[in-house]
């Protein structure tokens, strides 16, 4: 018997790792989406060891020198430094931080209350259920997030944590609209029938047939979406109403270095640039997982 | 007599209208909904609305007045029914801001944005439809692959990074274009008759303005543009090089049709109905993206207003904004499904049937 049961869990495991194998393959045909992946693990990387390989780690807050304020890139400085003499490479590096830090909490946040209500919506498809729930989604849906996420950080203090839940509390009805597309034309299949008539309870349906159903879009979907939250989380930053100095922010980083165009090009151009990096990378990255699970529209 | 087409044509108006009727009353609850939820971030602001209006200066008996005059010292429905009343007449409040009526900042302020937008959609239509068209037809030649590395960085690049690389090298390096506001100070604005600059100045026959109105417009409206101009692009792209190999297009050849109109007439044709939709869903992010540019070029129209009303925790200007914003996607939206339902022969007839 634990024989059998061992035999099942290593093909299971075989079947798997074919899955995977094949996965990769068709993920690693596509040349951009391997660079996207690259560039995210590289960038990552940098990120979570940012005290340990960026040359001045001190200058990443509030550090003040003004003997070697706005200068150039140099072997020392990569990218210059800005007008009050911090290592802008540095400060970067450290923004990345912030950055990916934003996108993986509100996506934390934000995603799994909306895929919840969305399996309830579609479960519970025709019936006052899903009126509430999927209306309350077009009302949030009615304007462009970044204009909501504005409103509430300016009733709020601008800082960090506001910034985090005010998009969080912005993002769970795109998950729940998306989700709720998968599960309500899961809900007339045979295999939730069955699971209906057996007995099985309302939770297992959803959760245990209805959710893996509905993974491949979910995760083709967070990947696309920490682009756009960390594109948020800069523009948010930009207008002044997201971390406030002298956390090292890339979207505070660029408004700042505006203030000094054409001079001192080097304390905007180089946060812009990392801005569109990172948001590129994880477009490529979610493309790749699109062809890989087929997912046709997120 | 009837003719079963005339039959059928009426049949479809009919589920037409009711189809649009529909659609109305949806939008005007997910409108009411939005009010609701507005109204409710503007009034749960931490700490004293009338304070947080009125500055650190304002003394207890001015605090109480504005208290009084927008309904402060009810309870929360109390003061959404005498807002909404106020709604029905026309009057949306006062500013805190400006210290006047938000109805008069709005007629004010809505055009310049307008016109910065219906610019860039106008920019990122052309652009978009002649690299769509350029990419698809040249599939796989150097073209495409540009076009789709342009697609590419034009998608993940923010609003206000591109707004800020313009202004960078076209007004600041290379001295091409002026970078901030409609006009220079220096120079008198035509008088108001649309509140659009360029045509306004056109209106009033200085054409000199209009020219340097112009100029003031391209920038801002490139900024906003760039990211449709992507979107579209692809849209195109991909419908013209899906359609290229079909066997309609090698008969029209075969007859000997000149290339452009085999591309204009009958490659480009399936694509309209996709750029119509993404169109009227990007209408609404022109309008956010607006907040960020017109940040940047100090843009005086709506979106800067709605920005710097935010700031200011100016409640009663917030909720109009956000309104109006709600307002425009539901109407632009509605458009788009009305002009999707003219152009598409399927659409029409399942909607029928359904």
């Amino acid at each position: 018997m634990r024989q059998e049961r061992k035999a099942d869990f290593l093909a299971s495991l075989a079947q798997r790792r074919r899955t995977l194998a094949k996965g990769w393959y068709k993920y690693s045909r596509n040349p951009l989406s391997v660079l996207g992946l690259v560039v995210l693990v590289l960038i990552g990387l940098a990120a979570a060891l940012a005290p340990h390989i960026t040359p001045y780690p001190a200058q990443a807050g509030a550090y003040t020198d003004f003997q070697n304020a706005g200068k150039p890139p140099s072997f020392e400085h990569f990218f210059g430094t800005d007008r009050i003499g911090r290592d802008v490479f540095t400060r970067v590096v450290f923004g990345y931080r912030f950055s990916l830090l934003l996108g993986i909490v509100v996506l934390g946040l934000g995603v799994a209350p909306g895929v919840v209500l969305g399996l309830i919506a579609g479960y519970h498809r025709g019936t006052w259920v899903e009126a509430v729930i999927m209306r309350t989604t077009d009302v949030f849906l009615a304007v462009p997030p970044l204009v909501l996420a504005l409103a509430i950080t300016a009733m709020l203090t601008p800082n960090l944590l506001n910034e985090m839940f005010a998009i969080a509390l912005l993002w769970w009805p795109w998950y729940c609209r998306l989700v709720f597309a998968v599960s309500s034309s899961l809900r007339s299949q045979f295999f939730v029938r069955e699971a209906e008539l057996s007995g099985a309870s309302e939770a297992h349906i959803l959760f245990r047939e209805m959710l893996p159903n509905c993974l491949a879009p979910i995760l083709t979907k967070m990947t696309l979406d920490m682009g756009i939250v960390i594109l948020l989380g800069a523009s948010l930053s930009f207008i002044g109403l997201g971390a406030q100095p002298p956390t090292p922010c890339l979207g505070t980083m660029v408004a700042d270095g505006a203030k000094r165009l054409p001079g001192e090009w080097w304390g905007t151009i180089f946060p812009a640039l990392a801005i569109v990096i990172v948001i590129l990378a994880f477009n490529l990255v979610g493309d790749g997982l699109r062809d890989v699970f087929a997912v046709e529209e997120v | 007599m009837l003719s079963p087409s005339r039959v059928l044509e009426g049949a479809v108006k009919d589920t037409m209208l009711k189809y649009i009727g529909l659609r109305l009353v949806q939008s005007v609850f997910v409108l009411f909904g939005l009010s609701i939820l507005i109204f409710f971030i503007a009034r749960v602001v931490p700490g004293d609305p009338a304070r947080a209006m009125m500055g650190y200066l304002a003394t207890q008996d001015q605090l109480q007045a504005v208290r009084v005059e927008m309904h402060l010292d009810k309870s929360f429905p109390v003061q959404y029914y005498y807002w909404l009343r106020g709604l029905l007449h026309g009057d949306l409040g006062r500013s805190a801001y400006t210290k006047r009526p938000v109805v008069t900042d709005l007629v004010q302020y809505i055009p310049a944005t307008l016109e910065l937008i219906l610019f860039a959609t106008l920019i990122s239509v052309v652009l978009g439809q002649a690299m769509g068209i350029l990419a698809g037809y040249f599939r796989n030649s150097w073209f495409d692959g540009v076009s789709r590395l342009v697609s590419y960085l034009g998608i993940a690049t923010p609003s206000f990074v591109i707004a800020i690389l313009l202004m960078f090298f076209f007004s600041q390096v290379l001295h091409l274009a002026p970078s901030v506001g409609r006009i220079p100070i220096m120079m008198t604005a035509p008088p108001t008759v649309t509140g659009f600059m360029v045509l306004d100045s056109l209106l009033a026959g200085q054409f000199s303005t209009a020219l340097v109105a112009l100029t003031h417009l391209v920038l801002p409206a490139f900024s906003l543009a760039v990211i449709h101009i992507a979107q579209e692009g692809r849209i195109t792209r991909s419908s013209i090089a899906e359609n290229l190999g079909k066997d309609y297009i090698t008969m029209h050849r075969v007859h000997g049709i000149r290339t452009s109109r085999i591309v204009f007439k009958y490659l480009l044709r399936p694509s309209i109905i996709p750029t119509v939709t993404v169109m009227g869903l990007d209408f609404a992010f022109l309008m956010s993206n607006a907040f960020l540019v017109e940040l940047v070029f100090m843009w005086p129209g709506f979106a800067r207003y709605a920005l710097t009303t935010m700031l200011n925790k100016d409640l009663n200007a917030m909720v109009a904004v956000v309104l109006v914003i709600g307002l425009t996607f539901a109407v632009v939206n509605l458009l788009v499904d009305i002009l999707i339902t003219f152009l598409d022969p399927t659409v029409r007839i399942q909607r029928r049937g359904g």
